[in-house]
């Protein structure tokens, strides 16, 4: 059969198969949610200028009198040619916060490309000097900063960093037109900030998955042959966790996508969890959806990654037992 | 046919074309010494100076804004757009007066049904395009017909007709007489942009007759501008650039001035005021403002339809205790009044409404009524502090053997579900430029707004008397009895009325600062000078 000579094609195939349907189930979920928010957009934009003529009149213009499943219709047939229709004030969506999921992007990237080799890095030698001062400092440490709630780290950072020390902008607000320099310099604090939140997550995680892998006895098969411990460590336990390893970052890139709000909010970023906020602070319900629909297929994509490298680095996984 | 001139006015107009002279300066410092309590006030003496950039923190940009004038929402939008990029035909002074912006004069005519307005000579747009009377046609047409979204619909709703007059004057046909409609112009979607051949004006290029000039606009972000060297109030603006930046979170806001990223916040937080004012680089300037907080008992509906509950229920509060526990001493105590004291035509209501539980108890008992009990629905975003007021209240009322039941509403969808539908709830009113506007929208029996269910024919047959009187005295004197109707018998508790609280750099300069809209009545770009520049 084909599908044997290809087994982890197909079984990547059917992950993604898989992923869409959850999409279009999110899709749904999003749209219909979205619909029972209350509150109009009319009369929140109106404000006390918002007489029953003047909100009927917008209602019209926007189409809001239609049943909502034909609107959900014609929604994602447009959402999936990637036009996500026009925002309440009358722009495309996709130039409304394309350049704010630009700037969560590039801020996510950053973090991510540090984030995840060190936590990795500061993973494998916890487990590696299990016990000893390094893995115990770096356990207590990563515990409190995943007890802390983010705004709170972000305010300290700030407080120090940025008010009293005087070394950094308290804003990081990039605009077009700012030199590459001056943007990443505004952007060090909200970065730190997130390295912080994620880091815990991400090594703690990471020594779990080693130790529990160390554990095995194929490792103390390895290690009654003499290989030496860090050899052991590397070669023999590193690729069989790198499933588990995977999952966690997969689930903190989603995270530094969808879930950057407040940091944004507090270092004035102009990202997309902020353009969101203020969507649904407006009810401007095509770009609440657009952005809940971005950050549902981010969750689902870097799960469906996570999983893929997982089957790959471990294809004992194919198979049920 | 009664005619009036406002050509008296003028002179308000000449001061705000010029830069302020040493002498109108020092009177604006004791204005300004009255309302700001700072040591030694040599910013407010300092002579305004040429040059420099104004970067501004504010808080409720939103990336819905437009540069369409017909959607403006937004404090951020009214400053930079509005006040900054645009003018309207006339302009709200700092003391509440109206002076000519684009207009040099008015005159009204035929019971205020008809109203000429002069433009004034020489203004050009930012592309060097002079100012005719039909871009001022465009500019209001632009808000008028089918379907219009305009948040000035309700304003241009009264206008029937509007005709060019020559080549610098434009006439308004009203429906109704109002003497108020020069008042209305400077509402502040009523920019004046250049017409299209064609019809319609060009708002989509952001080319107005402002101070600035539109650099860059990044809606819910930030909006630059530049200045106007061809601005036809001479000596003005004094900056040469300004930035509006959009930072919605208050400590944010606050840490952006304490580090230097911007030289203005609006809208400090209450909690924040001592710390702001131990830092010798800021100072804090409070503005009084036509913005009420109440408590707002619908007359039409039990036990508040009895007129001896609801006046129970003004004299069971204790108004000084919330101001100083919730507002922290940043709010003026409210008598049941929806007029601001900084208001034309703001009239005395005695006597005061001062806790008084005995009194309270005493009339409820005359009415036969032993213990009254009430619901009031509040949430945080009925006004910041609704709900800690409300606590308070409760006990306060207690006392007069009155017993509130506080209902806790959702902050999501307050202004959908319980504005206007509960019978008591609390309220958050930004106040209205003219009195006519205020009672019209929130008092009158078929008000859209009419939060408090006041129907009184007496009371709309006074709003509608005064509305038409161009006899100034005269006028004052119905407005006086239609106050006072509405603090003793009205529905409305004013807890508060509250202020704008800037906090600025001590290198900002200016002068008394207008309350009527956010920001300096959003003009702080043009008004404003940087000390050291």
């Amino acid at each position: 059969m084909t599908t044997r000579s290809h087994p982890i094609l197909s079984m990547a195939a059917s992950r993604i198969g898989l992923g869409l349907l959850s999409l279009l189930i999110v899709s749904v979920i999003i749209f219909s949610a979205v619909s029972f928010l209350p509150g109009s957009y009319a009369s929140a934009i109106l404000g006390q200028n918002a007489t029953p003529a003047a909100i009927a009149a917008m209602e019209a213009k926007l189409g809001l009198n239609r049943p909502w499943f034909l609107r959900y219709l014609a929604w994602l047939g447009a959402a999936a040619t990637g036009d996500m229709g026009f925002s309440f004030s009358g722009r495309p969506v996709m130039a409304l916060i394309g350049p704010r999921l630009k700037n969560t992007l590039v801020l996510a990237s950053i973090t991510a490309a540090i984030a995840v080799p060190l936590s990795v890095a500061l993973g494998i030698v916890c487990a590696r000097y299990r016990g000893r001062f390094l893995d115990k400092f770096l356990s207590t440490s990563t515990l409190a900063s995943i007890s802390i709630p983010e705004f709170f780290v972000a305010y300290v950072v700030m407080m120090v960093l940025a008010v009293k020390l005087q070394l950094f902008p308290s804003m990081a607000g990039i605009r077009n037109g700012m030199g590459l320099g001056e943007q990443l310099y505004r952007m060090v604090l909200p970065i730190l900030t997130l390295l912080l939140v994620i880091l815990a997550h991400m090594v703690r995680n990471t020594r779990a998955a080693i130790l529990s892998v160390m554990a095995s006895p194929y490792i103390e098969m390895a290690r009654l042959k003499g290989e030496p411990e860090k050899r052991v460590v590397m070669r023999q336990a590193l690729p069989n966790a790198i499933g588990p390893i995977a999952s966690v970052v997969a689930l903190n890139l989603a995270y530094l996508i969808s879930g950057v709000v407040v940091i944004e909010v507090v270092f004035v970023y102009p990202g997309v969890g902020q353009a969101m906020i203020d969507a649904v602070r407006n009810r401007d319900v095509p770009v609440i959806q657009a952005c809940a629909l971005i950050f549902a297929a981010a969750y689902i994509a870097f799960n469906l990654i996570a999983d893929i490298i997982s089957i790959v680095s471990n294809p004992r996984l194919l198979h049920s037992r | 046919m009664e005619r009036q001139n406002i050509e008296n006015r003028e002179h308000r107009t000449a001061v705000a074309g010029m830069a302020p002279t040493r002498r109108g300066l020092l009177v604006w410092a004791s204005a300004v010494a009255g309302m700001v309590a700072l040591p030694g006030l040599s910013w407010a003496q300092d002579k305004p100076r040429q040059g420099g950039k104004l970067r501004y923190g504010m808080n409720d940009g939103s990336q819905q804004d437009t540069l369409d004038p017909a959607s403006w929402a937004t404090v951020m939008t009214g400053f930079a757009f509005n006040g900054s990029l645009c003018n309207n035909l006339v302009e709200l002074q700092p003391d509440g007066s109206l002076a000519g912006d684009l207009a040099e004069s008015w005159t009204g005519e035929e019971g205020a049904t008809r109203w000429t307005f002069t433009l004034r000579k020489g203004v050009k747009f930012h592309d060097g395009r002079p100012l005719t009377p039909e871009d001022v046609r465009q500019s209001l047409l632009h808000h008028m017909g089918e379907g219009s979204t305009s948040g000035a619909l309700a304003i241009v709703k009264q206008i029937k007709q509007i005709d060019k007059d020559g080549d610098d004057k434009i006439v308004f046909i009203l429906e109704e007489g109002n003497a108020d409609f020069p008042y209305l112009m400077s509402d502040y979607h009523l920019s004046i942009f250049p017409a299209r051949e064609g019809g319609g004006i060009d708002w989509q290029s952001g080319i107005g007759t402002g101070a600035f000039k539109l650099e860059s606009f990044e809606p819910g972000i930030a909006i630059r501008l530049k200045r106007n060297t061809n601005y036809h109030k001479p000596g003005l603006p004094h900056f040469d650039e300004v930035e509006v930046v959009n930072i919605s979170d208050s400590t944010a806001r606050l840490n952006a001035l304490m580090t230097g990223e911007v030289d203005v916040i609006e809208d400090l937080d209450i909690r924040n005021v001592a710390m702001a004012e131990r830092n010798p680089r800021l100072k804090i300037v409070r503005t009084p403002s036509l913005r009420h907080l109440t408590f707002d008992m619908n007359c039409s509906v039990a036990p508040y339809d009895n007129p001896a509950v609801r006046k129970a229920l003004k004299l069971a509060i204790d108004r000084e205790d919330i101001l100083a526990k919730v507002f922290l001493g940043e709010a003026k105590k409210g008598d049941d009044n929806p007029a601001a004291s900084i208001m034309p035509f703001y009239a005395e209501t005695p006597p005061h409404h001062d806790y008084n539980p005995s009194a309270a108890k005493a009339i409820l008992k005359e009415a036969g009524l032993d213990n009254v009990t009430v619901n009031l629905s509040v949430a945080e975003t009925a006004f910041p502090g609704a709900v800690d007021a409300a606590v308070l209240f409760k006990d306060h009322a207690a006392k007069a053997g009155i017993t509130v039941n506080i209902i806790q509403e959702a902050d999501d969808g307050y202004w959908d579900n319980v504005w206007l539908k509960k019978p008591f709830n609390a309220s958050d009113w930004y106040g209205r430029v003219t009195l006519d506007w205020l009672l019209a929208t929130s008092y009158v029996s078929d008000a859209p707004w009419n939060n408090t269910g006041f129907k009184k024919p007496a009371f709309d047959a006074l709003v509608k008397s005064a509305r038409a009187e161009m006899d100034q005295p005269k006028r004052a004197k119905i407005y006086a009895q239609a106050q006072q109707m509405l603090h003793d018998e009205g529905g409305l508790i004013t807890v508060a009325f509250v202020s704008w609280r800037l906090a600025m750099t001590t290198d900002i300069g200016h002068a008394a600062l207008g309350g009527i809209l956010p920001a300096d009545n959003h003009r702080g770009a043009e008004r404003w000078w940087r000390t050291n520049a």
